[in-house]
Protein backbone atom coordinates (compact mmCIF):
# COMPACT_ATOMS: atom_id res chain seq x y z
CA UNK A 1 0.00 0.00 0.00
CA UNK A 2 2.76 2.52 0.76
CA UNK A 3 4.68 1.57 -1.85
CA UNK A 4 2.06 2.02 -4.47
CA UNK A 5 1.00 5.44 -2.88
CA UNK A 6 4.79 6.61 -3.24
CA UNK A 7 4.93 5.31 -6.72
CA UNK A 8 1.84 7.63 -7.58
CA UNK A 9 3.43 10.05 -5.80
CA UNK A 10 6.50 10.25 -7.89
CA UNK A 11 4.65 9.44 -11.17
CA UNK A 12 2.11 12.64 -10.51
CA UNK A 13 5.09 14.71 -8.95
CA UNK A 14 6.93 14.31 -12.48
CA UNK A 15 4.22 15.32 -14.40
CA UNK A 16 4.31 18.18 -12.03
CA UNK A 17 8.25 18.81 -12.59
CA UNK A 18 7.93 18.02 -16.66
CA UNK A 19 6.09 21.84 -16.67
CA UNK A 20 8.28 23.51 -13.94
CA UNK A 21 11.16 22.69 -14.80
CA UNK A 22 10.62 23.65 -18.57
CA UNK A 23 9.00 26.93 -17.67
CA UNK A 24 11.78 27.87 -15.34
CA UNK A 25 14.56 27.05 -18.30
CA UNK A 26 12.87 29.43 -20.39
CA UNK A 27 12.19 31.85 -18.22
CA UNK A 28 16.03 32.21 -17.39
CA UNK A 29 16.49 32.14 -21.17
CA UNK A 30 14.18 34.87 -21.77
CA UNK A 31 16.02 36.73 -18.82
CA UNK A 32 19.53 36.07 -19.82
CA UNK A 33 19.16 36.91 -23.20
CA UNK A 34 16.77 40.30 -22.39
CA UNK A 35 20.17 41.26 -20.13
CA UNK A 36 18.14 41.92 -17.27
CA UNK A 37 19.96 42.59 -14.21
CA UNK A 38 18.89 40.90 -10.98
CA UNK A 39 17.32 44.23 -9.47
CA UNK A 40 15.43 44.14 -12.50
CA UNK A 41 14.55 40.39 -11.78
CA UNK A 42 13.91 41.38 -8.58
CA UNK A 43 11.47 44.24 -9.31
CA UNK A 44 9.04 41.31 -11.30
CA UNK A 45 9.18 38.53 -8.58
CA UNK A 46 8.66 40.66 -5.67
CA UNK A 47 5.07 40.56 -4.30
CA UNK A 48 4.28 38.52 -7.28
CA UNK A 49 1.62 36.11 -6.21
CA UNK A 50 1.77 34.34 -9.84
CA UNK A 51 5.94 33.63 -9.04
CA UNK A 52 5.31 32.62 -5.62
CA UNK A 53 2.90 30.13 -5.87
CA UNK A 54 4.53 28.87 -9.28
CA UNK A 55 7.96 28.28 -7.07
CA UNK A 56 6.27 27.36 -4.18
CA UNK A 57 4.72 23.87 -6.44
CA UNK A 58 7.62 23.40 -8.06
CA UNK A 59 9.63 23.26 -4.34
CA UNK A 60 7.06 21.22 -3.06
CA UNK A 61 7.48 18.89 -6.41
CA UNK A 62 10.75 18.53 -6.27
CA UNK A 63 11.29 18.03 -2.38
CA UNK A 64 8.15 14.82 -2.77
CA UNK A 65 10.01 13.82 -6.08
CA UNK A 66 13.52 13.76 -5.29
CA UNK A 67 13.67 11.87 -1.61
CA UNK A 68 11.62 8.77 -3.67
CA UNK A 69 14.07 8.48 -6.54
CA UNK A 70 16.79 8.32 -3.94
CA UNK A 71 15.22 5.93 -1.34
CA UNK A 72 15.64 3.32 -4.73
CA UNK A 73 19.39 4.24 -5.27
CA UNK A 74 19.65 4.18 -1.84
CA UNK A 75 18.19 0.81 -1.30
CA UNK A 76 19.72 -0.83 -4.90
CA UNK A 77 23.24 0.69 -4.64
CA UNK A 78 23.67 0.93 -0.90
CA UNK A 79 21.64 -1.68 0.09
CA UNK A 80 20.33 0.52 2.40
CA UNK A 81 16.54 -0.76 3.40
CA UNK A 82 14.34 -0.20 6.92
CA UNK A 83 13.42 2.14 9.03
CA UNK A 84 16.67 4.39 9.19
CA UNK A 85 16.62 4.67 5.16
CA UNK A 86 13.04 6.48 5.93
CA UNK A 87 13.75 8.90 8.90
CA UNK A 88 16.52 9.78 6.40
CA UNK A 89 14.68 10.56 3.38
CA UNK A 90 11.96 12.50 5.63
CA UNK A 91 14.93 14.57 6.58
CA UNK A 92 16.42 15.00 3.25
CA UNK A 93 12.96 16.21 1.89
CA UNK A 94 12.30 18.36 4.71
CA UNK A 95 15.67 19.91 3.84
CA UNK A 96 14.92 20.41 -0.02
CA UNK A 97 11.83 22.06 1.17
CA UNK A 98 13.22 24.36 3.54
CA UNK A 99 16.54 25.55 1.29
CA UNK A 100 13.87 25.86 -1.97
CA UNK A 101 11.00 27.70 0.29
CA UNK A 102 13.63 29.93 1.36
CA UNK A 103 15.04 30.99 -1.47
CA UNK A 104 11.29 31.47 -2.90
CA UNK A 105 10.74 33.91 0.05
CA UNK A 106 13.75 35.69 -0.64
CA UNK A 107 13.12 36.65 -4.31
CA UNK A 108 9.15 36.62 -3.28
CA UNK A 109 9.81 39.38 -0.14
CA UNK B 1 36.30 -23.31 -32.34
CA UNK B 2 37.40 -22.24 -29.53
CA UNK B 3 34.93 -22.39 -26.29
CA UNK B 4 35.10 -21.59 -22.90
CA UNK B 5 33.22 -23.22 -20.60
CA UNK B 6 32.54 -22.43 -17.08
CA UNK B 7 33.50 -25.05 -14.67
CA UNK B 8 33.01 -25.26 -10.67
CA UNK B 9 30.73 -23.33 -8.72
CA UNK B 10 30.29 -20.07 -7.68
CA UNK B 11 34.10 -20.17 -7.89
CA UNK B 12 35.65 -21.69 -10.68
CA UNK B 13 37.02 -20.92 -13.93
CA UNK B 14 36.53 -21.31 -17.64
CA UNK B 15 37.80 -24.44 -19.55
CA UNK B 16 38.90 -24.39 -23.17
CA UNK B 17 37.58 -26.82 -26.04
CA UNK B 18 38.06 -27.09 -29.40
CA UNK B 19 35.01 -28.29 -31.00
CA UNK B 20 34.32 -28.78 -34.45
CA UNK B 21 31.81 -25.85 -36.66
CA UNK B 22 28.55 -27.58 -38.58
CA UNK B 23 25.69 -26.23 -40.70
CA UNK B 24 23.35 -24.86 -38.63
CA UNK B 25 24.88 -25.71 -35.04
CA UNK B 26 23.73 -24.72 -31.90
CA UNK B 27 25.06 -23.82 -29.06
CA UNK B 28 22.87 -26.52 -27.20
CA UNK B 29 25.00 -28.90 -29.75
CA UNK B 30 27.99 -27.37 -28.58
CA UNK B 31 27.42 -27.90 -25.09
CA UNK B 32 26.45 -32.05 -25.42
CA UNK B 33 29.28 -32.18 -27.83
CA UNK B 34 31.54 -31.50 -25.04
CA UNK B 35 30.01 -33.61 -22.73
CA UNK B 36 29.60 -36.95 -24.96
CA UNK B 37 33.22 -36.58 -26.58
CA UNK B 38 35.55 -34.31 -24.54
CA UNK B 39 34.66 -34.58 -21.30
CA UNK B 40 31.70 -36.27 -19.49
CA UNK B 41 31.52 -34.47 -16.38
CA UNK B 42 30.34 -31.52 -17.56
CA UNK B 43 27.10 -30.53 -16.00
CA UNK B 44 24.27 -28.76 -17.93
CA UNK B 45 20.73 -29.02 -19.01
CA UNK B 46 18.28 -29.29 -21.41
CA UNK B 47 14.97 -31.76 -21.80
CA UNK B 48 12.95 -30.63 -25.47
CA UNK B 49 15.38 -28.80 -27.45
CA UNK B 50 13.12 -27.26 -29.62
CA UNK B 51 12.19 -24.33 -27.33
CA UNK B 52 9.38 -25.63 -25.40
CA UNK B 53 10.43 -26.62 -22.01
CA UNK B 54 12.69 -23.45 -20.88
CA UNK B 55 15.58 -25.71 -19.16
CA UNK B 56 18.43 -24.80 -21.38
CA UNK B 57 18.67 -21.57 -21.00
CA UNK B 58 22.56 -20.21 -20.28
CA UNK B 59 24.89 -16.94 -20.57
CA UNK B 60 26.57 -17.08 -24.48
CA UNK B 61 29.04 -14.58 -24.55
CA UNK B 62 27.79 -12.64 -21.76
CA UNK B 63 23.64 -12.95 -22.87
CA UNK B 64 20.97 -15.15 -21.84
CA UNK B 65 20.07 -17.05 -24.34
CA UNK B 66 17.43 -20.34 -24.89
CA UNK B 67 20.68 -22.44 -26.13
CA UNK B 68 18.72 -25.25 -28.25
CA UNK B 69 17.30 -22.63 -30.36
CA UNK B 70 20.77 -20.55 -30.58
CA UNK B 71 22.63 -20.59 -33.66
CA UNK B 72 26.22 -20.34 -33.14
CA UNK B 73 26.99 -18.68 -36.38
CA UNK B 74 24.74 -15.91 -34.66
CA UNK B 75 26.43 -15.06 -31.34
CA UNK B 76 30.18 -16.60 -31.99
CA UNK B 77 32.35 -13.92 -31.71
CA UNK B 78 34.92 -14.79 -34.82
CA UNK B 79 35.35 -18.28 -33.90
CA UNK B 80 35.19 -18.36 -30.09
CA UNK B 81 32.28 -18.99 -28.03
CA UNK B 82 32.12 -18.47 -24.25
CA UNK B 83 29.20 -20.13 -22.25
CA UNK B 84 28.27 -20.19 -18.43
CA UNK B 85 25.55 -20.54 -16.19
CA UNK B 86 22.47 -18.11 -16.14
CA UNK B 87 23.14 -14.91 -14.15
CA UNK B 88 21.40 -13.55 -10.85
CA UNK B 89 20.53 -17.87 -9.86
CA UNK B 90 23.13 -19.40 -7.20
CA UNK B 91 25.34 -21.97 -9.49
CA UNK B 92 25.08 -25.87 -8.64
CA UNK B 93 27.75 -27.44 -10.90
CA UNK B 94 29.27 -26.47 -14.22
CA UNK B 95 26.13 -24.75 -16.14
CA UNK B 96 23.58 -25.34 -14.19
CA UNK B 97 22.08 -23.06 -11.81
CA UNK B 98 19.78 -23.39 -8.56
CA UNK B 99 16.01 -22.67 -9.98
CA UNK B 100 14.39 -22.90 -6.69
CA UNK B 101 14.55 -18.62 -5.79
CA UNK B 102 12.97 -17.91 -9.03
CA UNK B 103 10.46 -20.22 -8.97
CA UNK B 104 9.51 -19.86 -5.07
CA UNK B 105 9.31 -16.05 -6.37
CA UNK B 106 6.14 -17.39 -9.05
CA UNK B 107 4.60 -18.51 -5.55
CA UNK B 108 5.01 -15.57 -4.08
CA UNK B 109 3.65 -13.18 -7.03
CA UNK B 110 0.32 -16.01 -6.82
CA UNK B 111 1.18 -17.49 -9.31
CA UNK B 112 -0.96 -20.20 -8.94
CA UNK B 113 -4.97 -20.02 -10.45
CA UNK B 114 -7.74 -20.08 -8.12
CA UNK B 115 -11.15 -20.28 -10.14
CA UNK B 116 -14.37 -20.30 -8.28
CA UNK B 117 -15.84 -23.14 -10.04
CA UNK B 118 -15.97 -27.12 -9.32
CA UNK B 119 -15.96 -30.08 -11.60
CA UNK B 120 -19.65 -29.92 -11.02
CA UNK B 121 -20.20 -26.42 -12.43
CA UNK B 122 -20.11 -26.28 -16.33
CA UNK B 123 -17.10 -24.39 -18.31
CA UNK B 124 -16.80 -20.58 -17.65
CA UNK B 125 -16.79 -18.97 -21.31
CA UNK B 126 -14.36 -16.41 -22.34
CA UNK B 127 -14.70 -14.60 -25.09
CA UNK B 128 -11.44 -14.35 -27.50
CA UNK B 129 -11.75 -11.00 -28.45
CA UNK B 130 -12.38 -10.15 -24.91
CA UNK B 131 -10.08 -7.59 -23.27
CA UNK B 132 -9.00 -9.14 -20.30
CA UNK B 133 -8.67 -12.67 -22.53
CA UNK B 134 -6.44 -10.36 -25.12
CA UNK B 135 -3.91 -9.07 -22.57
CA UNK B 136 -3.54 -12.65 -20.90
CA UNK B 137 -3.05 -14.22 -24.30
CA UNK B 138 -0.18 -11.72 -24.98
CA UNK B 139 2.26 -13.25 -21.23
CA UNK B 140 0.39 -16.84 -21.62
CA UNK B 141 3.83 -18.26 -23.47
CA UNK B 142 6.22 -17.77 -20.97
CA UNK B 143 8.30 -21.34 -20.65
CA UNK B 144 9.80 -20.64 -17.41
CA UNK B 145 13.49 -20.37 -18.64
CA UNK B 146 14.72 -17.46 -16.33
CA UNK B 147 16.30 -15.94 -19.39
CA UNK B 148 14.17 -13.03 -18.14
CA UNK B 149 15.18 -13.22 -14.79
CA UNK B 150 19.10 -13.57 -15.70
CA UNK B 151 18.96 -10.62 -17.86
CA UNK B 152 17.26 -8.20 -14.99
CA UNK B 153 19.41 -5.47 -13.23
CA UNK B 154 16.94 -5.08 -10.93
CA UNK B 155 17.48 -8.52 -9.74
CA UNK B 156 20.92 -7.91 -9.80
CA UNK B 157 21.12 -5.22 -7.41
CA UNK B 158 17.75 -6.22 -5.04
CA UNK B 159 17.76 -9.91 -4.80
CA UNK B 160 13.76 -9.86 -2.70
CA UNK B 161 12.51 -8.36 -6.34
CA UNK B 162 9.91 -11.11 -7.32
CA UNK B 163 11.60 -10.75 -11.23
CA UNK B 164 9.85 -10.38 -15.11
CA UNK B 165 8.73 -13.61 -15.41
CA UNK B 166 6.87 -13.85 -12.07
CA UNK B 167 5.31 -11.11 -12.25
CA UNK B 168 4.32 -11.63 -15.90
CA UNK B 169 2.40 -14.81 -14.85
CA UNK B 170 0.20 -12.59 -11.85
CA UNK B 171 -0.49 -10.19 -14.50
CA UNK B 172 -1.74 -13.04 -16.87
CA UNK B 173 -4.18 -14.10 -13.82
CA UNK B 174 -5.01 -10.68 -12.69
CA UNK B 175 -6.76 -10.60 -16.23
CA UNK B 176 -7.80 -13.96 -16.18
CA UNK B 177 -11.98 -13.73 -16.05
CA UNK B 178 -12.16 -16.92 -14.08
CA UNK B 179 -9.82 -16.22 -11.43
CA UNK B 180 -10.80 -14.91 -7.85
CA UNK B 181 -7.38 -14.32 -5.66
CA UNK B 182 -6.98 -10.97 -7.32
CA UNK B 183 -7.05 -8.65 -4.64
CA UNK B 184 -4.33 -10.69 -2.51
CA UNK B 185 -2.43 -11.37 -5.66
CA UNK B 186 -2.34 -7.09 -6.53
CA UNK B 187 -1.30 -7.08 -2.52
CA UNK B 188 1.56 -9.90 -2.69
CA UNK B 189 2.91 -8.12 -6.14
CA UNK B 190 3.40 -4.62 -5.00
CA UNK B 191 6.04 -2.52 -3.74
CA UNK B 192 9.41 -2.94 -3.15
CA UNK B 193 10.00 -6.73 -3.73
CA UNK B 194 6.94 -6.19 -6.71
CA UNK B 195 6.26 -4.64 -9.61
CA UNK B 196 7.36 -1.10 -8.10
CA UNK B 197 10.76 -1.67 -8.01
CA UNK B 198 11.08 -2.17 -11.72
CA UNK B 199 13.01 0.62 -13.95
CA UNK B 200 12.09 -0.36 -17.04
CA UNK B 201 14.75 -0.76 -18.39
CA UNK B 202 13.43 -3.33 -20.50
CA UNK B 203 16.52 -5.91 -20.15
CA UNK B 204 13.28 -8.78 -19.89
CA UNK B 205 11.79 -7.77 -22.99
CA UNK B 206 15.12 -7.95 -25.01
CA UNK B 207 15.90 -11.33 -24.15
CA UNK B 208 12.85 -12.97 -24.01
CA UNK B 209 13.34 -16.04 -26.32
CA UNK B 210 9.80 -15.70 -26.78
CA UNK B 211 9.16 -12.43 -27.20
CA UNK B 212 6.77 -11.80 -24.63
CA UNK B 213 7.30 -8.42 -22.64
CA UNK B 214 7.47 -8.76 -19.90
CA UNK B 215 7.80 -4.60 -19.07
CA UNK B 216 4.71 -4.24 -20.63
CA UNK B 217 2.87 -6.92 -17.66
CA UNK B 218 4.64 -4.95 -15.17
CA UNK B 219 3.17 -1.35 -16.21
CA UNK B 220 0.10 -3.37 -16.21
CA UNK B 221 0.37 -4.31 -12.50
CA UNK B 222 1.67 -0.86 -11.56
CA UNK B 223 -1.67 0.41 -13.29
CA UNK B 224 -3.62 -2.28 -11.47
CA UNK B 225 -1.88 -1.67 -7.86
CA UNK B 226 -2.34 2.35 -8.04
CA UNK B 227 -6.17 1.33 -8.91
CA UNK B 228 -6.64 -0.71 -6.24
CA UNK B 229 -4.76 1.72 -3.75
CA UNK B 230 -7.03 4.59 -4.78
CA UNK B 231 -10.10 2.23 -4.08
CA UNK B 232 -8.63 1.23 -0.84
CA UNK B 233 -8.50 -2.25 -1.24
CA UNK B 234 -4.84 -2.75 -1.45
Amino acid sequence: MNQTILWMAQRATAAILAVCVAVHLATIVYAVQGGLSAAEILGRTRGNAGWLAFYSVFVLAAAIHAPIGLRAVLGEWLHWRGASREVFLVLFSLLLLMIGMRAVLAVFS
Amino acid sequence: MKVRVWRGGTSGAFQAFDVPRYPSQTVLDVVTHIQRRLDPTLAYRFACRVGMCGSCAMTVNGVARWTCRTHVDKVAHGDSLEVSPLKNLPVIRDLVTDMREFFDKWARAKGQFKGGRTRNDDFEKVMPETEGRRVADAGIECIGCAVCYSSCNVVAANPAYLGPAALNRAWTLVNDAREKDNPERLRAVAGDAGCHACHTHMDCTERCPKHLSPTAAIAGLKRATAKAALKGEL
